[in-house]
């Protein structure tokens, strides 16, 4: 390898401007470099790995609520390849102790955790009470079917109205069941409401679902004794903060401490939550045993042990003008957080603060109570109390608009924020402790984007056509304002090899989103290289050891601008190393293809970046050919020492992405259902999606996350739900039972875009994860309604309770639609 | 969710099959197709002591015997076989896409492409289904409506129970211990007669909350003779009612059929759908497969 | 409880070697007994000995570790197990290794081209982005390989169809179903069709199969 012979710039300016966004990978519909393997059956997955690892399984409560009496472990001891059989009492150090709240907030004022292995009382059905570790699972779980516990049942809380009524307790120190309490308030809204010309009460309800993945979760622990370290696989979205979490229970110094995450088949949030009772005893079983043991959730365990979200009741009320214009909102709502709350209150939180979407109401006030009930804990899933959020906000513009006369597209224009007031203080303090400031948007843009791809204007001649046809069709309207990129930070970590290739390596995990492929695309844009030359790792923390997670559509922003900032610092570093080397101004320097060359001149002197890599590490010892290149024999001397001052050695660099707040992404759902007149099926015959996740890294992507969460929203509305009976019994947990979508059941997706960049960030994106999802209630319950005309004010909704609502309204119940009185009602 | 332990074997020939029951009793099971059988192992909700594996004896039960009174089903014939026919959704009678089986009634035809989805029914069997005796499943209801039988065989020999005896209530069939099912019989149905399945599900190859198997018969000059129906979903088992009285003759109504059946099931509340609105299915579902199996009866007398 | 918990310790157990249960085809194996099975699995004969209740999912995957094959709830109603039994897919969570003794099983492995890159299914799918975290994918790639061997030009509402029983948590199916019409195109382009990736098989999956040199 030769450096080409210097060539003096020419003149001041280059020949030939750059443009400011120069044409490369960035925002390129390129295919995923993840599915070289995926899609071969090559990937690696928890469950692929540590095939002659011990297995591990759980005795689970088969009780919602009940003091254990007695734990006899001795028949199951007697099974032949039983390693081990642990109960809480078996438990020492800090793993004994009860599992961290990892969001602590003021307001939630009676945190409690749960014990890795139930102490003393089990609080849901499905929580560990004994592990069993075998040489495989089929053993192990014989074994667990002869433990035999000594039961005295407890009265189980089954749902928010039985929580409320607080006749029995699920921890006996809190009384009422409630775990959290908090208020926000901008503005007077009760005088508000109390003072316009026009308002209206609504009881609005969500029901429980879960994430889901298909994957469950799956841990998978090695114990080198010699060394002293462990190495942990999770199936999670942070392996960064289960490493600190692992290291503190297990009372191991940090740096003996490597979690990896494997390929991961699906997250949706319920994988956020960590450390999970499993996730500290595997480990910790695994040294106790100096053996490989394994733990891999089954279907069951997922949807008895795992965490569920959803699960709300509203009440609401607004005060509004005859134009619909919304002056004062009033919302109390009851949240259902479960037996335990480790996650906090990040659900509710995010609920109450990210109701208003994208109108402003004049005054608000918002009060929640968070619940302690006998069943699975309730934390993040896709959307993430946005869901419900965007139910109520778009219930009660519909609400309004029926209640006016208007048109419901009308009274959502007339409530939005102008882009000219952006960024908008919504005067409430968010998630992350932030104010709620949006960053951009032009919300009545999204909204009439929406109504041309949905033809809302012509659908009065759909619905005619349909009528007389005997068919009834309806038509609804859902927007959303979604906090995403949430902090405190990410970091990314670039080095550009000395065969031209560059690693970038990342904190946060990967479960399906294409990191591996838009990562990429960021760094190989910014360093001049073709993607093909970037591998990227996620989720690694023998790779990049600091991070927070993936969740709250955050990782684009968060750790693609930290891979942008990265890139930006080891470019800044070969331009400087190159120009040295071809006697050029840096500042005339560009990359191409992963060649440096003067901007203008690209067939003048220039320097692969694979050189400027060796000459980037000035060595001692040519282990290769590379290196000889680079040692200090073959470097001519200079005055200066081989590192210059304030460099580094090495064409790498780390950076780090913390922003000040959350970006804000937007959008309006559009859909068409038709509801059978006779059976009460519902069909959604079209879904339009407008969506503005600022800029887009890779269209491809992008709209892959929009359908998946589309299927999530149109599930979530129409098909799954969690059921417990009034014992606490999870009915339906199964895939048999729990409904999630088929082909057949998810409508095409039609995709608009609107891109307003957030100027918070370098790369000016948003952040797209969980659009989708978030106004699939409310869109669907509106187009229900519509074609109806009857208040759907509870989701999912199911043929057989719609048929009910049908019946109710039969028999003279109010529950109609005011359009009906009008004469407007679906005929 | 790992099924427990059982003894397995593996039987060459069905008599040895019998010989292993006839030893085992009621702590043997027999796996055929196993769509139902394995998940319920694989749950624990089922811990059979012996597992008699049936899929070695296709030579004697992967048959399909027909004449032309019916068609006779082995134990090993798979669904798949049966649903092969292109689907048709006209009401102007099924296609005869694959000739060589040709032969099978399009009532069951038609209701076995409602049974799960196509890979579940490359490897269940009908008989199996039959045997399962799920009170949402669509077969026993066909075998109910047109009048089929089970054949049971064990080392005492073989003894055919009509379908009316066989669902005895939920997941409860006449099998005794010890014995086989070797063969479902379906009758082909009369001249100038026509059928039509029809069912609501919640997705799309989900068991039915309710499902409907009906048949009409016309005398010579086409009037209806007699009409019935085989519910799913509705009941302990699949519920029979004779809906001859509301559409006898030249007033056909088969809103009055609806309620006529309304009258005679007692459908249970689930998570999925209320006793009332199922009640409600019967009804639309009634009229529904009525109007077509009318429709495809007068075609098959030449009377469209 | 026991008091302490290091009598617990009863370490592990090498599984005992047993017979071939159908050598004595007089005798019922007692539960926990060991057979020696035969699987052409990919066109690669291989022995393995698994006790009766070995799922066929957990026989691919951790006996023969040809782990393409995902397990997502095995009950059945998922699909990501899927693999192809002589050419015909099932649901390999729902059935007994030892029941398919003898038996040819194509898994996502053996649904790869030739050169061991990605098979056209496969290709597509990367094309089509009908993947996203990959997990129920390769029930979908043995499901829709078996579909266009049978129907090689289907109709958008066919290939929606016939992915009708695999659940995808991640994609809503709209660039599965791109990806099947994708597939199609590429392997009417490619010489001789599908008939490549179908294991031959045998040809009456249902009938007695030899096993170890009984019968």
């Amino acid at each position: 390898m030769t450096v080409a012979p210097v060539r003096p710039a020419e003149s001041d300016a280059p020949a030939v401007a750059e443009p400011t966004v120069a044409p490369g990978p960035f925002g390129a519909p390129i295919l995923r470099k993840e599915d070289r393997r995926l899609a071969a059956g090559e990937g690696r997955y928890l469950d692929d790995l540590g095939h002659e690892a011990l297995a591990a399984a759980f005795l689970r409560s088969p009780h919602a609520h009940a003091r254990i009496v007695d734990i006899d472990i001795d028949a199951a001891l007697d099974v032949e390849g039983v390693v081990a059989i642990y109960t809480y009492e078996d438990l020492d150090g800090r793993v004994a102790e009860p599992l961290p709240l990892l969001i602590p907030h003021p307001a939630l004022h009676a945190p409690r955790t749960a014990y890795p292995l139930a102490k003393d009382v089990v609080r849901h059905v499905g929580e560990p009470v004994a592990m069993v570790v075998a040489t495989d699972r089929y053993t192990a779980e014989d074994a667990v079917s002869l433990i035999r516990v000594e039961w005295e049942p407890l009265p189980a809380v089954i749902g928010i109205d039985a929580a409320v009524a607080a006749e029995h307790a699920v921890h006996p120190d809190v009384p009422d069941n409630v775990a959290a309490h908090l208020v926000q308030e901008v503005g007077d809204a009760q005088a508000a409401i109390a003072a316009a010309p026009r308002s209206l009460t609504l009881d609005l309800h969500v029901e429980r679902s879960a994430s889901t993945p298909l994957e469950g979760k799956g841990v998978y622990a090695r114990w080198d004794a010699d060394d002293r370290s462990l190495r942990v696989y999770t199936s999670t979205q942070t392996s960064t903060s289960v490493r600190f979490a692992l290291a503190a229970k297990l009372s191991l110094p940090v740096d003996r401490v490597e979690v990896v995450t494997p390929d991961v088949g699906g997250g949706f949030g319920v994988k956020i939550v960590h450390p999970w009772p499993e996730e500290v005893l595997v480990p910790w079983a695994a040294i106790r045993l100096r053996r490989e043991v394994k733990w891999v959730e089954d279907r069951r365990e997922h949807f008895i042990s795992s965490a569920h979200e959803r699960a709300q009741k509203h009440t609401v009320r607004v005060g509004f003008d005859d134009e619909g214009r919304i002056l004062g909102l009033d919302v109390r709502f009851w949240h259902d957080n479960g037996a335990y709350t480790p996650y906090g209150i990040i659900v509710p939180i995010i609920t109450s603060t990210q109701l208003l979407g994208p109108y402003k109401v004049g005054a608000y006030r918002v009060e929640f109570h968070s619940l302690y009930t006998n069943t699975v804990m309730v934390t993040p899933y896709r959307g993430a109390g946005r869901v419900h959020a965007c139910f109520v906000m778009e219930r009660v513009m519909d609400a309004v608009a029926d209640h006016c006369g208007l048109d419901r597209a009308q009274v959502r224009l007339t409530n939005m924020i102008r882009p000219e007031e952006m960024p908008y203080d919504q005067g409430l303090i968010f998630q992350d402790g932030r104010p709620l400031i949006y960053d951009t948007g032009d919300f009545p843009r999204s909204l009439r984007a929406a109504l041309d791809l949905v033809d809302w204007e012509g659908f009065a001649a759909v619905r005619a056509q349909a009528q007389a046809e005997g068919r009834r069709v309806g038509i609804g309207l859902a927007t959303y304002v979604e906090g995403t990129g949430v902090g405190p930070y990410e970091g990314a970590y670039v080095r550009v090899e000395t065969t031209g290739d560059v690693v970038v390596a990342t904190g946060l995990t990967t479960q399906g989103q294409g990191h591996a492929t838009v990562f990429a695309q960021i760094a190989a844009q910014e360093l001049g290289v073709p993607v093909d030359r970037v591998t990227v790792t996620t989720g690694d923390t023998r790779r990049f050891k600091y991070g927070v997670g993936t969740f709250a559509s955050r990782a684009a922003v968060m750790s693609g601008n930290a891979v942008a900032l990265a890139a930006r610092k080891v470019r800044a570093k070969a331009l400087r190393i190159a120009a040295a080397a071809l006697a050029a101004d840096e500042s005339e320097l560009t990359i191409v293809d992963g060649v440096v060359s003067v901007r203008g001149f690209p067939d003048g002197p220039s320097i692969p970046l694979a050189t400027v890599a060796v000459l980037a590490n000035p060595l001692r010892y040519a282990f290769d050919e590379e290196a000889k290149r680079a040692t200090q024999f073959a470097v001519p001397a200079t005055d200066g020492p081989p590192v210059p001052e304030g460099e580094e050695p090495g064409l790498e660099a780390t950076a780090w992405y913390s922003p000040v707040r959350s970006t804000f992404a937007n959008g309006v759902h559009a859909a068409v259902v038709e509801t059978d007149p006779e059976t009460a099926e519902i069909r959604v015959l079209r879904y339009c999606v407008v969506h503005d996740c600022g800029t887009v890294i890779n269209p491809m992507i992008v709209e892959g996350q929009v359908h998946g969460g589309v299927a999530q929203g149109v599930g979530g509305a129409l098909y799954e739900r969690i059921v417990y009976d009034e014992s606490g019994q999870l009915v339906n947990a199964s895939f048999m039972d729990f409904l999630m979508p088929y082909a057949s059941e998810v409508p095409t997706v039609e995709i608009d875009h609107v891109t307003s960049p957030s100027p918070l960030n370098p790369l000016g994106v948003k952040g797209v994860g969980e659009a989708g999802v978030i106004p699939g209630h409310a869109v669907l319950a509106a187009a229900i309604e519509d074609a109806e005309g009857i208040r759907i004010d509870r989701m999912p909704i199911s043929p057989a309770e719609l048929f009910d609502l049908r019946r109710r309204l039969a028999a003279g119940e109010d529950i109609g639609l005011r359009r009906r009185s009008r004469g407007e009602g679906p005929s | 969710m790992k099924p427990p332990s059982f003894g397995y074997h593996r039987p060459q020939t069905v008599a040895e099959a019998l010989s292993v029951l006839a030893r085992y009793g009621p702590d043997a099971k027999v796996l055929a197709g196993g769509q139902s059988l394995i998940p319920l192992l694989n749950m624990r909700l089922a811990a059979p002591k012996v597992l008699v594996d049936i899929n070695r004896l296709g030579a004697e039960l992967d048959r399909l015997d027909e004449d032309e009174q019916a068609v006779r089903v082995g134990a090993l014939v798979r669904h798949a076989r049966l649903a092969r026919r292109t689907p048709s959704t006209s009401t102007t009678g099924t296609s005869m896409a694959d000739a060589a089986e040709a032969s099978i009634p399009p009532l069951l035809a038609e209701a076995t492409r409602y049974v799960a989805h196509p890979t579940i029914r490359n490897r269940g069997t009908t008989v199996g289904s039959l045997v399962h005796a799920d009170p949402a499943a669509e077969l026993p209801a066909v075998l109910l409506l047109c009048g089929g039988s089970v054949e049971l065989a064990s080392v005492h020999g073989t003894r055919t129970v009509p379908a009316e005896q066989f669902f005895v209530g939920p997941l409860q069939s006449a099998l005794a211990p010890g014995e086989l099912a070797v063969a479902a019989t379906f009758p082909r149905p009369p001249a100038r007669s026509g059928s039509a399945f029809r069912e609501v599900s919640r997705r799309a190859g989900d068991y039915a909350l309710v499902g409907v198997a009906l048949q009409v018969a016309l005398d010579g000059d086409g009037q209806v003779a007699s009409a019935r129906a085989a519910y799913l979903s509705v009941g302990p088992t699949p519920v029979l009612v004779d809906l001859t009285d509301a559409v006898h003759g030249s007033t056909v109504d088969w809103e009055d059929a609806g309620r006529l059946a309304q009258s005679q099931v007692e459908p249970d509340d689930d998570i999925h759908a209320s006793a009332a609105y199922r009640r409600h299915l019967v009804g639309v579902l009634t009229r529904r497969a009525g109007e077509v199996a009318l429709a495809r009866a007068r075609e098959a007398s030449g009377d469209a | 409880m026991t008091p302490e918990p290091d009598t617990r310790l009863v370490g592990a157990t090498a599984v005992t070697p047993g017979d071939s249960g159908t050598a004595d085809r007089g005798t019922v194996p007692a539960a926990g007994d060991l057979f020696d099975i035969t699987l052409r699995v990919n066109r690669v004969p291989y022995t393995v000995r698994v006790p009766a209740r070995r799922l066929l999912s957990d026989c691919l995957r951790h006996d023969l570790k040809l782990t393409g094959t995902h397990v997502g709830c095995e009950h059945g109603v998922c699909g990501a197990c899927t693999v192809l039994l002589d050419g015909e897919p099932v649901r390999s969570c729902l059935l007994l290794a030892v029941t398919v003794d003898g038996q040819s099983v194509t898994t996502m492995e053996g649904c790869r081209g030739p050169d061991g890159g990605l098979g056209p299914v496969q290709r597509a799918f990367m094309e089509c982005h009908g993947l996203q975290c990959g997990f129920c994918t390769p029930g979908f790639v043995t499901t829709v390989t078996a579909f266009l061997a049978e129907n090689p030009d289907p109709t958008e509402e066919q290939a929606r169809e016939a992915i009708g029983g695999n659940l995808c948590r991640c994609t809503g199916y709209q660039n599965i179903v791109k990806s099947v019409l994708r597939a199609a195109e590429l392997i009417r382009a490619a010489d001789g069709g599908a008939g490549h990736l179908r294991e031959p098989g045998s040809t009456n999956g249902n009938g007695p199969v030899t096993v170890d040199g009984e019968a």
